[in-house]
Formats: C-alpha cells, structure tokens, sequence
C-alpha cells in the first residue's frame, strides 16, 4: 500500500520528521518497507509563520523576519526576499539544513552566521534553495493552512510511504487507517473525511431495487444513485493522489470510487444505472454454465461457488473481485448505481484464486472488512459525486444487512496484562494509548478494563489483542526485559539426533568435507542410482506444485544429490582427490501416513591420492580409501561392523560390500559403475559408501564399559599361511580372533604370484597373546599358536607358510 | 670369561682404557653390557662375593662397589656426550627447511550452515532449551491449521506451499513444511508445562531464488510455555541469544510483527553491524537488520493443548539459519550455501 504523505495530513497533523515518523510507524507494526520521495532531501525544514518584519539595523536591503515555529517558539531569521510578508507561510531551514545554493546552485549546508552583524537562526528558503525551480527572486510561500510545525516534505513534493502490510491489518490499506496510527503514534487527533452532502434528487426506494439472495456469502449491501452525472476526467488533485498511490486515473466517476477505497479501505463499484436491467441488482451465486466478461477484457467461466452481482437476468460483476464490462461506466453513462458492501472473505479468496485475478478490491475483501464500514464509504463517494461530477443524489441508501453489526467488547484484566507482558502498565496510560487508537476504553475498578473496539479493527477480539495494541504503540523496547526463570524441564534425549551428529562431526574429522544438497530431485537422477525394484516397491513421492521438473520428487536415496555434487567439485578439483559427505533425511513412502523419514549418510570419493606434496600423483582412491573413512566413524561409535561381498546397483560388482552388524546390514560400501558414474559426467573411478542411522542406531552402545588393562605381558608373534585364493580375510581374522588367549590381531601382508601357487594367497597376520590373569608362558602360546592354525588348516585348508 | 681370583683392579684399567676410545652409542652400550650388565664382569665378581670368606667379602665387595660407581659414573658422562655431540650435529648437518609443509592430510569439514546451526543451538541449549526434532513433509493441519491458518486465510500467502501430490477427502492435505513451526504443536501435543524446546531442521518453499531467497532453508523453531512466563522472558531470551551469535556489543530492537499464531507478534531487529547504525546496503540503509519472527504464544493454542490459558503463558520464535550465516561470514548471496562450490565450502 502506497501511502502519500500529502494525502496522509489531510486526516491528521503531521509533526514528526519524515525519517521518524517512518521508523515509528514500522516499529508499531506498520512496517514502511520503502520511502519513495519525489521531493528533495528536506531533512529538517519545517513550515513557519511570519508573525514580523523589521528593518535590518546595518542593511538597507535586508529585513529581521520573527518566525513561528511547530513548537511555538520564535526565532530571527535575516532576510533579503522582495517578498515576505507578515502572516505568510513559509519553508523555514535551521542551521545544518542542505540547501541549493542560489548563486552557485551547489548542495550547501547552512551555517552558523552573523549578516552584518545579526546573528540568523536559519533561512526562509525560495523554490531555487529547496530544489523544485530555479526561482530564486523571493521565498516560497505555502498555502495559507499549511500547519506550522510541519515537515515541508508534508506540504510540497509527492513523499509516499511504501507499506508492507500484514495480512490481519486490512483497515490499514487506506489512508486513513494509517492515519489513525500517526494519530496514536503522535497523540494528534484524528479528521474523519466529511459525508456529509446534499441529496436532491427522489428517493433510492422505488427507483432501484437490491435483492441478496445469498446472505452468508454478503452479509451487507448498501447501493446509492446519482443522477445526471457529468462524465469527465477527475479533478488535478484527485489524479495526482490517485498516481502516487499507483493508481491509474480513468474518469471522475470510476476516479471516485478509487480514491474513496484508498481513502477508507472499502471496495466500491459504479455500474452504469442504465445497464442493470429492470434497474434490478441481484446478489446470487453463479449459475452452473454461466459466464461473464469481466473489466479487464477476459471471458470467464463462473461456478456456482462464486457470488456474482446480477441484473434481472444476467451477472454484471464477479463480487468484490471484479465488475463487468456491459455495466461499466462511460462517457454516456448518466446515472450510477454505487455499490458499497460487504462480502464473505474466504469466498472471495476462493474466487480470486479460482479466476486467477488479483485485485484492489479482492485485496481488502479477503482479510476482512468491516461490515460498518459499506454505508461511510458509500456517502462519502455519493458527497464527492454531487461535488464533482454535477451529479443529484438520490434520498436514501439502500442498506441490505442482517441486522445492526454490534460493537466489540472486550475485557481486559491488569493481571492479564501484567502476566502476558510482564510489568503493570497504570491504568492512564492504557486508556490513553487505546483511545489514541479509537478505541473506547473505561477502567472499572478495581482490576479490569472494559474496552470497545472501533469497527475497522476486525482483527481485535480477544484480550491479549488489545495488550498487544498497547504494548505496540507504548513501544516493545519501552517494556522490560527479563530472563527465563522456572524449572528448566527434565531432559528428553534424542538418539537418533545424537547418533547423526556424531557420525556427522567423525565423517568430517576423517577429512570428509560436508555438502548439503536439496531434498527435492527429478525421476531420471532416481533412476540412475536406484535398483528398478527400489522405485517399484518404494515410488517417491511427487511435489503436486513443482517448481521445476529438477525438484518434482522427494528423494529416497542420497546418492544422485551426492554424485552431483561431486560432479560438481571434480569440475574445479584439478585432478585432486575429492572426499565429500552429507548427512540427511530420505522419505520413504506410507500408505495413507506421512512418509518414513529416515536419517542417512552418504559418502563419495574420487580422484587421485597425493604424495608426500599434496600433488594428485598417487593412486586413484578407491574401495579401501572410502572404507578408511567407514571405519573411523564406526571404530569411534564402538560397533564391530563385518563386510559381505555383496552386488547392489549402482555399485561394481566384485568391489562392493554390505556393512552388516550382527548380521544386519545397515549400509554399503563399494566403487560405484563406471556406467553411472559417466552418466553423472564422471570420468573418473568413484569409491562410495552409505549408512541407514536408524539400522545402525540399535548397535551402538550407549556407554562404553572399561575393561581392566591385563599387567601381564604380552608375546607378540608373526603367522604367515597360505590358502584359497577366494576366502576372505575377515574370515581368518575372525577365527584367529575366537581364541581367549589373543588380545589382538592385525594383517599386515597380503601376497599372490610365486613361489606361492596359483590360485592361493599368502597372508600374514600379526598377534598379540596376552592373558589378564597372568604371564603367558611360552609353551602356552606355541600350543595356543598350533590350535589356531590347526583350525585354520581344517576349516580353512590353509597351510603354514615356511 | 673373567674369573673371580682375577685381580680386580685390572678388571678396572681394562674398563677404563676400552671406555676411553668408545666413539658411538653402539659401542658405548656394548661396553656397558660386558662390565655392568647383568651378566658383565663386575657383576659376576659382585655375584661370586657370596662364597668368599667374610674377610675378604668385605674388603674385595667394597672395591668392587667403588669400582662399579665409578664405570656407571664414566658411562653417564659419555652417553651424555654422545647426546650432546649428537644434538650438536643435528643443528649442523640434519638441519631442516622449517618452511616446507606437512605431508598433507585429507582436510575435511563441515558445512557451514551446520556449523551456524550448531551454534545457534548451543546458545539456547545453555539457557535451558533441549533440542527436538520433527517430520520435513508434514500434514496441512500441523503446518497451518492447528496453527490459527484455515484454508482460505489470507495468512497463508506468508508462506508459499510446495504440495505433496497427494489427496483427503478431496484436498492437498500433505505438504514440505513451510517453517518449524508446526513442533510447536507436536511438542504441546506429548508434554506438560513447563517447556522448553528448540526444534532445527529444513523448511521449503515455493520460492524462486535469489541472493537473499532460497526454496530451501534451515529453520530452528524455539517455544518455551510455563506459569509466569512473559513477553518481557521473550525479549530477554532473543536479546541474549543474538549477543552470544553475534557479539556482546549488539544492540537489539524489537517491532511489533504479525503470525497467526502468536499475540503479542514481534519481530528482533539487531543493529547492523556493519554500518553500526548508520544505514548502508546490508541492513536496506534502516540501520536494523531483521533476525526473526516471534511472539506469546496464542491463548487459542495453549487452550487447544489442553493446558490452563489463564495459567499458562509461553513464548515462540523462528529463526532462519541461512540469514545468520550469511550475516555472519559476510556472504553475499544465500545461493551459495546449497549450490556446492567446493571453493565456498572449503572457506569454512
């Protein structure tokens, strides 16, 4: 909402600074998202009254003007203008004011001076001076009601507020709404604009006719004429109001029913009385199959949702949206009927949003007006009609309603008050604020205030409304502030939380670096990384309102948003070795529930690995640099995890495992197929590895249980054996590890080629036997030694390497 | 094999002349193995004491002792020039160019919208504030409706709707939740007062982006409810957490603000820390920058808890995490943080 200041001080006297009265505005709620001036930069310069003239002691060309200021002091100001003269109006700049130097018509700030030898307390500034011409031969004189005391910028110049509303202020989308707020913000009063006028034509009754069929849907209709209207453009003033509020000027008429709108925030339409067949308006809800064309030219379908205003036969107008093109007012129109009402907000909403169309009227009627407010808004029109237009308005409203709207009432206690804000405001005080607001306000004693609220505020109904009107305009940071006191609440943990912040915060440790990529992601990078069966069994589930075909489905899986990402860094790593990770959420199809949100983590490395310098010279990373990276982060949460050789798309076979914990698998781990990985632009070997949390949260262990450390030595020894070439490590590892006398075992070579045979390998391992009752002997730990490898020979078929 | 009869004293010239012309370590230690060591000769003359008449115990044991002080005083001196010669030729010849790098470890890190988060969080978690968290795609009536925003109020173009493509009983119905705001319900609909809460996680919007907007964003949603709790609390809460993100200097201001679902709303405004106050690019030359949304919880939804209105009062807020990290590292465009340039992220 656009609101111009000049329009703003016809309701009410504006005494505060321009800068300021914006940041108080904004402060109480009224936020002024922009101040678009089209004046110059009049910070300061106020409007004074000449209240004398004296001859200049040492000058003969220069005169002593006293000046009345806002707050009723008068000052000396030295002046050489031909034309100044007692009782004027003027623009008067104090000491510091910029101003356009007359002479050589540069930004200048005014100074401290003595004109011989008299001290001036300012300037009295011309048109030159203040930047609007290049007048320069006397002083700007304002016109004679300009209010002393106010900024210039009030008077002179289109200075607009550009407002950005909230949605439960639609009393605010009008001037004199806003005005209201100054008023309160400033403690001036407040000027209703006058309605009072003159009907001279016959009585409304008789001469139209207004039937509501659908009183739910508009609760009020009130419908005026005026006769022998004169179409014509609307006068200088009002078109210059209308374009600084951003409004188009059509004819005086039309002109009208806009600027009362942006006056008081009430919708109106002109029809031209001459159109409505059988001077009828009905107010109904749309025929299944009828249509209309609408002001802005466009035919269009209606439903039986949609009120319309009707003639005896055919709708005229989308109600409170838009009116019709056959009814409109033009040159020949010589009647009109002014249509002031009140329509059902959420219908309006709905119909606004069925037909696409926005508008002023639809603005305002879907936060809710007031239903006061149709019959104001409708005389004031009329008033400035007959004024305007030449028109004779006929007797009377026609005023359609449910019976008379009642006041509201609330009640507001002080404990109340003070619990919701926290200190006890006096009673003067809240009445003064409140009423400042138009608000009726009476303190019954001894604790309780009884508050009526003024009809345009349709937002205020309950008591902690009416605190907030007086914390708003007191101020917020008038109020005190406090710290929390009270029971700090018994802690709730979140493992799931916990547990993905530690494998958060490892991951990175290992010198992963964290992406965050969007939760949204299109079919085709699904498929990509899905197993077909995946999608069947678990289709994700599709935004009904995408914004693009790249996010139109949640995602199930992290690995296309990482690959991408990767993609992404490969493009500027310079051969590098990239290791990224992100930990998020999947969204896992229910039927008829939301979806199962799972927390999982997904990890992708690529490029090559680097020497002793940093260069990319090394090997490219690859399965066992990824699982590097998984087994930190499960050594540090105290879970043993086994790895199984596993084929899973889009992993390569033969170099992907399941990771498994207790024979649950709760990820993968493995290269990715080169196929897929071209098919992200990939040109280079991928290592990957992913973990469900909600799998593995089970398996990790809520504290870890200290185990004595034996004071019993250790025997290290070396096993060296041989065997086929397909069984795995892990496999050796875990029977080694079965027995009670070894604390710890490590591989430390892995060999195939001569002299050992084709189709075996060689590996080494090496162990720690270590007892916590006592010293091993080492008779003890050659026949512990031999028992291992006898199982090993006979599970196995290993053979002891010589 | 040195016997016990041999005279001791020569055990002790032998041990002196060899010691003298020891230059290494390896040496040195050999030296001391053959005298000192537990099978060194000194040692099996200390040993062979034992069967000696106790005349001559007394008499060989002190010598042999005094002997022994002084080889283990004379092999100290020369370890520890040895050691000495050793550090010397260090700085000498093994001298390293201490400007060369580190072979290089794989530097990783976190995001820095986690980080910003995990700060956010720990300011509110040590004023009392326990952490929670909540569904990303949720139903229509957790993120609008039991929040005071029916279908058809105008409130509800304050948040653009992504919709899951899904219907009930004839309408969307599921939805990627626009604010964190909807576990203010789910927290009131599993506990009593009194609460404290603060709930992080991603919101979405149908939003096109640019560098101050992006679709998707990191909320964290507080709301804390007790017998006694007041705006003033609120403002005491905001005003500590914004000095402990963004410094003990900051001033913070509060407007009045409207969401549905809170009375009194307000918004807490932080003077700009770059232009100080004066007005400049980052704060729309205001002086304030706008941190979040706030306000007292509504009576409606305290009543629809099933809690006391007139007892109990509480407090929400929601903030935006994108905003702060941007505030705070001085990025210039929100559409960094999710576009995945590896030389933004490695900044962090």
């Amino acid at each position: 909402m656009r609101i111009p200041l000049r329009w703003l001080a016809d309701y009410v006297d504006l005494m505060l600074p321009t800068e300021e009265l914006a940041r108080r505005l904004t402060t109480a709620g009224v936020e002024v998202g922009a101040i678009i001036s089209s004046a110059g930069d009049w910070a300061g310069v106020t409007v004074a009254e000449v209240v004398d003239i004296k001859p200049h002691p040492d000058a003969e060309r220069l005169v002593l003007v006293a000046v009345r200021l806002g707050d009723d002091r008068t000052q000396t100001v030295v002046c050489g203008a031909p034309n100044v003269a007692v009782g004027q109006r003027v623009a008067f700049g104090p000491v510091g004011t910029r101003y356009i130097n007359g002479h050589t018509g540069e930004q200048t700030i005014l100074k401290k001076v003595k004109i011989r030898g008299v001290e001036s307390a300012g300037m009295i500034m011309s048109e030159k001076e203040l930047g609007i011409s290049d007048e320069h031969e006397g002083i700007l004189v304002l016109p004679e009601d300009a209010l002393v005391g106010a900024p210039l910028a009030s008077i002179l110049g289109e200075t607009v507020f550009d407002l950005d509303l909230t949605p439960n202020r639609p009393d605010l989308l009008s001037v004199l709404g806003v005005a209201r707020e100054v008023g309160a913000l400033s403690g001036s009063k407040v000027r209703d604009p006058s309605i009072v006028y003159e009907a001279t034509g016959e009585p409304i009754r008789g001469r139209a006719q207004v039937d509501v069929l659908d009183r739910e849907l508009c609760p009020r209709y009130v419908a005026a004429l005026v006769e022998g209207v004169k179409i014509a453009e609307s006068p200088a003033w009002m078109q210059q109001r209308l374009i600084a509020a951003g409004m188009r000027p059509i004819n005086n008429v039309v002109d009208i029913t806009n600027y009362v709108m942006l006056e008081m925030g009430q919708p109106l339409h002109a029809f031209d009385f001459a159109g409505l067949k059988d001077r009828r308006i009905v107010v109904r809800r749309a025929r299944r199959g009828e249509s209309l064309r609408l002001l802005d030219g466009t035919d269009r379908e209606l439903s039986p949702e949609m009120l319309v205003i009707a003639d005896a036969d055919n709708a005229v107008g989308v109600a409170g949206v838009m009116g019709g093109a056959e009814s409109e007012v033009t040159e020949e129109t010589k009647t009109v009927l002014l249509e002031s009402a009140n329509f059902r907000a959420t219908s309006i909403r709905r119909t606004r949003q069925a037909l696409k169309v926005e508008t002023d009227a639809s603005k305002r009627f879907e936060k809710g007006l007031s239903v006061h407010l149709p019959p104001i808004a409708a005389e004031r029109a009329v008033k400035l009609m007959v004024e305007i237009c030449g028109g004779r308005a006929a007797q009377g409203l026609i005023d359609i309603t449910s019976g008379k709207p009642k006041d509201v009432r609330v009640t507001l206690t002080q404990e109340r008050l003070q619990r919701v804000l926290g200190v006890e405001l006096p009673s003067g005080e809240v009445r003064r604020v409140l009423e400042g607001l138009g608000f009726g306000c009476r303190w019954v004693p001894p604790d309780r205030f009884i508050v009526r609220v003024p009809y345009w505020r349709t937002d205020v109904s309950i008591p902690d409304d009416v605190v907030e009107e007086i914390a708003r305009i007191v101020g917020y940071d008038e109020l005190p502030t406090t710290h929390l006191r009270g029971e700090i609440p018994p802690a709730q943990r979140q493992p799931m939380r916990e547990l993905r912040e530690r494998v958060r915060h490892a991951l990175a440790a290992s010198g992963l670096r964290e992406v965050i990529t969007y939760s949204l992601t299109d079919l085709p990078t699904l498929q990509k990384v899905l197993p077909p069966e995946d999608l069947a069994t678990s289709p994700p589930l599709r935004i009904a309102n995408p914004m693009s075909r790249e996010f139109e489905y949640a995602r199930t899986t992290l690995r296309g948003s990482i690959l991408q990402a990767l993609a992404k860094h490969i493009r500027v790593s310079g051969g590098h070795l990239i290791s990224v990770f992100e930990a998020g959420r999947v969204y896992l199809r229910s039927d008829n529930d939301l979806p199962h949100e799972i927390e999982t983590v997904c990890a992708a490395l690529s490029g090559r690995k680097p020497n002793r310098w940093g260069q990319p010279t090394g090997e490219p990373a690859g399965f066992f640099e990824a699982k590097a990276h998984l087994e930190h982060v499960l050594a540090g949460l105290r879970v043993a995890a086994e790895y199984r050789e596993a084929v899973e798309h889009p992993y390569l076979s033969g170099r992907t495992a399941e990771v498994a914990i207790d024979g649950r698998r709760v990820g993968l781990l493995g290269e990715l197929h080169p196929r897929i990985a071209a098919s992200f632009e990939i040109k280079q070997d991928v290592a990957m590895f992913e973990l469900d949390l909600e799998a593995l949260m089970p398996h990790v262990p809520e504290t870890v249980h200290y185990e004595p450390v034996s004071p019993y030595p250790s025997v290290e020894e070396d096993l060296a054996i041989i065997l086929d070439e397909d069984i795995p490590a892990g496999r050796v590892i875990g029977m080694i590890e079965d027995s009670h006398m070894v604390r710890s075992v490590s591989i430390f070579d892995v060999y195939t080629g001569p002299p050992v045979p084709k189709g075996k390998k060689s590996l080494a391992f090496s162990i720690s036997f270590q007892s916590g009752a006592k010293t091993l002997t080492d008779e003890e730990v050659a026949e512990e030694r031999r028992r291992i490898v006898q199982r090993l020979r006979r599970e196995l078929g290993a053979e002891l390497r010589s | 094999m040195t016997s016990v009869s041999d005279p001791i004293s020569e055990i002790e010239d032998a041990a002196v002349r060899e010691l003298a012309v020891i230059s290494d370590a390896t040496q040195l230690e050999a030296w001391r193995l053959s005298y000192l060591g537990r099978k060194g000769k000194l040692t099996w003359i200390l040993r062979g004491l034992a069967d000696l008449p106790l005349e001559q115990r007394r008499s060989l044991g002190a010598e042999a002792n005094r002997i022994k002080l002084r080889l283990e005083t004379a092999h100290r001196e020369k370890l520890a020039r040895f050691e000495q010669d050793r550090v010397a030729q260090v700085t000498e010849g093994e001298r390293l160019d201490v400007t060369l790098p580190g072979p290089p470890l794989p530097r990783g890190g976190l995001h820095p919208i986690t980080r910003t988060l995990q700060d956010v969080l720990r300011a509110f978690e040590s004023m009392g504030f326990q952490v929670a968290e909540g569904p990303e795609i949720e139903w229509d009536y957790y993120n609008f409706e039991a929040l005071r925003i029916p279908a058809d109020h105008p409130a509800r173009d304050m948040w653009d709707t992504l919709w899951i493509d899904y219907e009930r009983e004839g309408r969307r119905s599921m939805l990627l939740r626009t604010h964190t705001s909807p576990n203010q319900i789910r927290i009131m609909e599993r506990t009593q007062p009194p609460i404290r809460v603060v709930v992080p996680g991603k919101c979405y919007r149908f939003e096109a982006t640019d560098p101050t907007h992006e679709w998707m964003m990191t909320q964290v949603e507080g709301l804390a409810i007790d017998d006694g709790i007041s705006m003033a609390d609120l403002k005491g809460t905001l005003a500590e957490f914004a000095r402990r993100i963004f410094g003990e200097e900051r001033k913070v201001a509060f407007r009045c603000d409207y969401f549905p679902f809170v009375e009194p709303g307000m918004e807490l405004r932080i003077d700009c820390f770059i232009c100080r106050g004066a007005g400049c690019r980052t704060c729309g030359r205001t002086g304030w920058i706008e941190i979040l949304g706030a306000g007292m919880v509504h009576p409606e939804i305290i009543a629809n808890a099933g809690y006391d209105p007139d007892r109990y009062t509480g407090f929400a807020f929601g903030l935006g995490i994108e905003r702060i990290a941007l505030l705070r590292h001085g990025v210039d465009d929100i559409r960094h943080f999710y576009a995945n340039d590896l030389r933004f992220l490695q900044q962090f």
